[in-house]
């Protein structure tokens, strides 16, 4: 342990020295480097009390020890005498009339004590890994872009060492509990060697068997749940695998006109997930494989639109829609204005993501601009179906029983009134020529991204999220502050894909500066998610959908921090072109959408079907998801980085491409493990709509009604 | 408040603030960028068969990893001898009533770059070669391939277009015969030349150029790197290994030319191109030392390694000597143009 302090100190001033002067201004790298520092001094301290804090539960042991023969139990014996119960009394009492002997208990204070050995051989060598690492000259420490992005992975990190620190005082607290082991067995020595006490125990005994008759306060009424507050009980459970979380509650049943129709948009949702990742998996063995077919139809170029506009308009689309159809009614406190129209929009976005998908592998697309590669009769099927879908959403605010608009509200009918705004800009011709293509093309890639997919999923997150948690959202006022802020800011920060492009100097300067502006929308919309979990954290471990609420939350603050990272100069010198981007967006397109997607899917589901998906597979589901990302972006993040650098130091192009195959293998890896994640979630919807189980459940009652009606007809 | 529980104006206000942003940072800027660029003087519209060939190049997504940009950042000096400037793409318009304008810009560099792959590349065997499948000349290439741009024909008609496939590529026993599609492919990759400035425009400059390094790392470190020069400029055609592709590009590996003792003819070749050996079946060799804008020390660092590698053992040059020579060379070539 003490080799582990030596080793981070010596650190510290090595890379003082190489960051250079101003080293307290906190806008200069120094400045971030020294926010690091702090960071890993705090973890440091941490580790140096823990340190502390073993010695001195071992000197304590120590001196225990040495006084053990020296009397300290017979000074204390009246103390330890009323702690004993009355079990305790009658089995000494027993044992002194047999005359038994008593063994001592074995001494086991090796485990942990190894346990702690080991722990602090951990912590000496994460240190002695930094410092390998440190000295490294080819990566840009200094770089604030890096900074940022190593701040975000220390948050993890510093997590994992709390998660440390608390197991660790769980292990001195059984230590303790050895010590009193030990003392109990010296009080039993003392006890057998003195006969005086036997009177003692015994009025300690009669005294300690008092009882009450339980029935004081309640009388002889028995006991009944005339309220009907006890449910869910289960009563004949298996051998469970993993632990058991709660199952949802029974809820007022919807209307099954509606319910119909959100699950067909679930269920579309889901297939074109399932369609749309098989797509990008291939595409990703493509960059191992590159000759692994030979069809034009499913040539590389081709595909990889098919893949980003399958999952962006029919996966997270369709699944954004089908849960707005339900909340926008639900907070509105009234039903939707017309179920038709609904399903006239689901059918216009299905066949625009079918004749699309078509139309890219027979090689019609719209010229070459990213997420606006449908050309415009397609993408008009899916306008259509949004109109349809805002008038509906619309009708249904304006037919509301309440007196606000609830803030889902306010997210969703933006969302839906915004993308309208972008995709109207972005296939009109008459602003297209020469550079206007690229500056619209800017501005509407990441108004997609930002204004469709971000702002709706957060009304989403805002209705579910208290619902999960049976609590009101922490601040209204905040969830206001995020949607102005987050208009106000995203839709300047487009153009940041073209930094060092031909576009206007001042429009990429303004991107930039907008991207820095998002950090006011994300901060606000984190900490009212993180604060709505105050107090309700011990939920987490009996929900199965809360940790999708979780994760999708952590990465709507680190994903999109990283996009503020990437949007300057010096950052995108080094990331611009490189699979950084793909990195960031799967981040948070997956991380952030598709998370927070199906954290509300599992939770409406079982509310329109009456049943739940094995928890076992919903689990399964979360954690190749979770794992298949981190193996999908750690390594195509760092891959970029150093092929960014080698671009900077004009290394052949031709090296960067070799330099990255391992990485891309590993995204290959990560991209299968998320691949099989969604097989699992296509079989957990097919197991929440498989009815069986509920119409058992209701059956009974509807026979019952089905004979009363007969009677009453026959009558 | 009362503004909030209305929805019509509520909504109405989102949209008014989102329209009126998006009027300031798209609309107008994009309007704007129309209405003061034209394309420069010196810009050739493309022929009809490069028309035809860009819709090729967009219908496979070529896009997705060719970025069409060179960046004013000292990076992206391979790409071309000039940062690209708004008016290189004022003269692309609407591609047609289905599709989109196509300045290709792209936002992704899998690939290299394409502003200037007419000069950098111009060979249509290569071209051909590579488009049937990327590893017959890019060993470590992960491109796709695009054989569907071919037919293998047993009997190939006169006038068709053979490309030389090495054994280990072909499939079957047919010839490899390039289709218009590919034709017009290539037309279009050739079309692509930047443009140059008119006289008296100031060049905008690159950014971020890499600082000389510092003395204490040692005098070596100024010299260019051969070998990485070599992969980047002529490594395509000739090989990594310096034998070059049977019946397309010649070998280095025990070349006259490279061993010959006066360096003159070499730096001649590698500033002006080289047509001698056509009738050998091999390509015309483009002018790759003055299209990529390379320096005496760039060129003498290549024509060192070269001259050293793969079992070569030749005299080596100094960036003076070869100063000279390319200031010789040019003349040379104003005479022959004259």
């Amino acid at each position: 342990m003490p080799a582990a302090v030596i080793l981070c100190e010596s650190t510290i001033p090595i890379h003082a020295r190489a960051a250079g002067k101003a080293f307290f201004s906190l806008t200069s790298t120094p400045g971030l480097l020294l926010i690091l520092y702090v960071a890993t001094g705090v973890l440091l301290g941490l580790v140096v009390y823990m340190y502390i804090k073993t010695k001195q539960v071992r000197s304590m042991q120590r001196e225990r020890s040495s006084k053990r023969s020296s009397g300290y139990i017979t000074e204390h014996a009246d103390e330890y005498i009323s702690s004993l119960d009355t079990n305790q009394i009658d089995s000494y009492l027993k044992e002194k009339e047999t005359h038994a002997g008593n063994g001592k208990p074995v001494n086991k204070f090796s485990v942990p004590v190894i346990a702690l050995m080991l722990l602090a051989g951990m912590c000496a060598a994460l240190p002695a890994l930094a410092q390998e690492a440190g000295p490294k000259k080819a990566f840009p420490f200094g770089e604030s872009g890096i900074i940022i992005t190593l701040i975000l992975i220390i948050i993890p990190i510093a997590g994992g060492a709390c998660i440390m620190i608390v197991k660790l005082l769980n292990i001195l607290r059984k230590y303790r509990r050895q010590q009193e082991a030990e003392d109990a067995s010296d009080f039993a020595d003392y006890l057998s060697q003195n006969g005086a006490v036997e009177e003692a125990l015994e009025r300690r005994k009669t005294a300690l068997q008092y009882k009450l008759n339980n029935s004081e306060l309640a009388g002889q009424t028995p006991a009944e749940d005339s309220k009907g507050i006890i449910k869910n009980i289960v009563s004949h459970g298996a051998l469970p695998v993993v632990a058991q979380k709660k199952s949802g509650l029974n809820r007022p049943s919807v209307d099954p006109a509606l319910a119909r129709l959100v699950l067909w948009y679930i269920g579309c949702a889901a297939f074109w997930l399932l369609f749309g990742t098989t797509v990008g998996e291939y595409v990703g063995i493509k960059f191992v494989a590159p000759d692994a077919d030979h069809v034009s139809w499913l040539s590389f170029g081709r595909l990889r639109p098919v893949h980003t506009n399958a999952v962006f308009w029919g996966w997270a689309s369709l699944g954004m829609l089908g849960l707005g159809h339900y909340i926008v009614p639900r907070v509105s406190n009234t039903s939707l204005a017309s179920i038709k129209k609904g399903w006239y929009t689901l059918i216009l976005i299905n066949a625009a993501v079918v004749l699309g998908s078509l139309c890219l592998m027979a090689g019609i697309n719209n010229a070459g601009g990213e997420y606006r590669e449908y050309i415009w009769p397609v993408q008009l099927l899916f306008g259509i179906g949004l109109v349809i879908a805002l008038t509906n959403f619309l009708q249904t605010v304006a037919r509301r029983t309440t007196k606000e608009i609830y803030i889902s509200n306010w997210y969703i009918i933006a969302a839906v009134i915004f993308a309208l705004v972008i995709s109207l800009v972005a296939y009109w011709p008459s602003w297209q020529n020469g550079l206007g293509e690229t500056i619209i093309q800017g501005y509407y890639m990441h108004q997609g991204v930002g204004m469709w997919f971000m702002l709706f999923t957060l009304g989403i997150v805002y209705y579910f999220l208290p619902q999960q948690l049976n609590k009101p959202i922490y601040s209204y006022s905040l969830g206001i502050l995020a949607f102005w802020a987050q208009i106000l800011f995203y839709t300047l920060i487009g153009s940041h894909h073209f930094v060092f492009s031909s576009i206007p100097w001042w429009l990429q300067t303004t991107a930039i500066v907008g991207s820095m502006g998002m950090v006011i929308p994300v901060a606000a919309g984190t900490t009212n998610f993180i604060m709505t979990f105050k107090g309700a954290w011990h939920k987490l471990s009996s929900s199965y959908t809360l940790p999708f609420f979780v994760t999708g939350i952590i990465f709507y603050f680190t994903g999109s921090l990283q996009g503020t990272a990437e949007a300057f100069r010096s950052t995108n010198l080094m990331w611009h072109f490189t699979d950084f981007t793909v990195a960031h967006s799967h981040l948070t397109m997956y991380g952030i959408i598709s998370f927070f997607l199906w954290a509300a899917m599992y939770a409406v589901i079982p509310r329109l079907t009456g049943k739940e998906a094995p928890q076992l597979t919903i689990g399964i589901h979360f954690w190749l998801s979770l794992l298949g990302l981190m193996f999908y972006t750690i390594p195509l993040m760092y891959g970029s980085t150093m092929k960014g650098l080698m671009w900077m130091e004009g290394k052949p192009f031709i090296d960067s491409v070799v330099f990255m195959a391992p990485y891309w293998l590993w995204r290959a890896i990560g991209g299968s493990l998320m691949w099989m994640g969604h097989l699992f979630f296509a079989y957990n919807i097919y197991k929440m709509l498989s009815v069986s189980v509920a119409k058992i459940k209701t059956s009974p009652v509807e026979q019952l009604n089905q004979s009363y009606t007969a009677a009453e007809i026959k009558l | 408040m009362e503004f909030f529980n209305n929805h019509k104006k509520l909504f109405t206000a989102a949209f008014l603030l989102f329209f009126t942003l998006t009027l300031f940072v798209a609309i107008i800027p994009a309007l704007n960028n129309e209405k003061i660029n034209r394309s420069l003087p010196g810009a050739v519209p493309l022929s009809e068969d490069a028309v035809k060939g860009k819709a090729v190049f967009i219908a496979n997504g070529c896009v997705a990893c060719h970025t069409q940009q060179v960046r004013n950042v000292a990076m992206d000096k391979a790409f071309g001898s000039r940062p690209s400037i708004a008016a290189d793409y004022a003269g692309i318009k609407r591609t047609d009533t289905w599709r989109n304008t196509a300045t290709l810009m792209g936002t992704e560099r899998t690939g290299p770059d394409l502003t200037n792959i007419g000069s950098r590349q111009p060979s249509v065997d290569w071209h051909l070669a590579h488009l049937y499948n990327p590893r017959i000349v890019v060993s470590a290439s992960i491109m796709p391939a695009y054989p569907w741009l071919f037919n293998v024909i047993d009997n190939a008609p006169k006038n068709a277009v053979v490309v030389n496939i090495p054994a280990a590529f072909a499939e079957g026993t047919g010839k490899v015969v390039a289709t218009k599609e590919a034709m017009w492919l290539v037309a279009y990759l050739q079309s692509l030349k930047q443009v140059e400035l008119p006289d008296g425009r100031p060049m905008p400059a690159f950014l971020y150029k890499k600082e000389p390094k510092a003395a204490a790392a040692g005098r070596a470190v100024d010299e260019p790197d051969g070998a990485a020069l070599y992969a980047t400029n002529c490594q395509s055609c000739h090989q990594e290994n310096g034998e070059g592709l049977k019946g397309a590009f010649p070998p280095l590996k025990g070349s006259k030319v490279v061993l010959n003792n006066d360096p003159e003819l070499m730096v001649n070749i590698i500033m002006n191109g080289y047509t001698g050996r056509m009738q050998e079946g091999y390509g015309a060799m483009p002018p790759v030392g003055t299209n990529n804008n390379l320096d005496a020390e760039e060129i003498a660092a290549i024509m060192n390694h070269e001259k050293t590698s793969w079992g070569n053992d030749a005299k080596k040059v100094t960036p003076d000597d070869v100063k000279k020579l390319m200031a010789l060379v040019k003349d040379q070539a104003v005479a022959k143009g004259k």
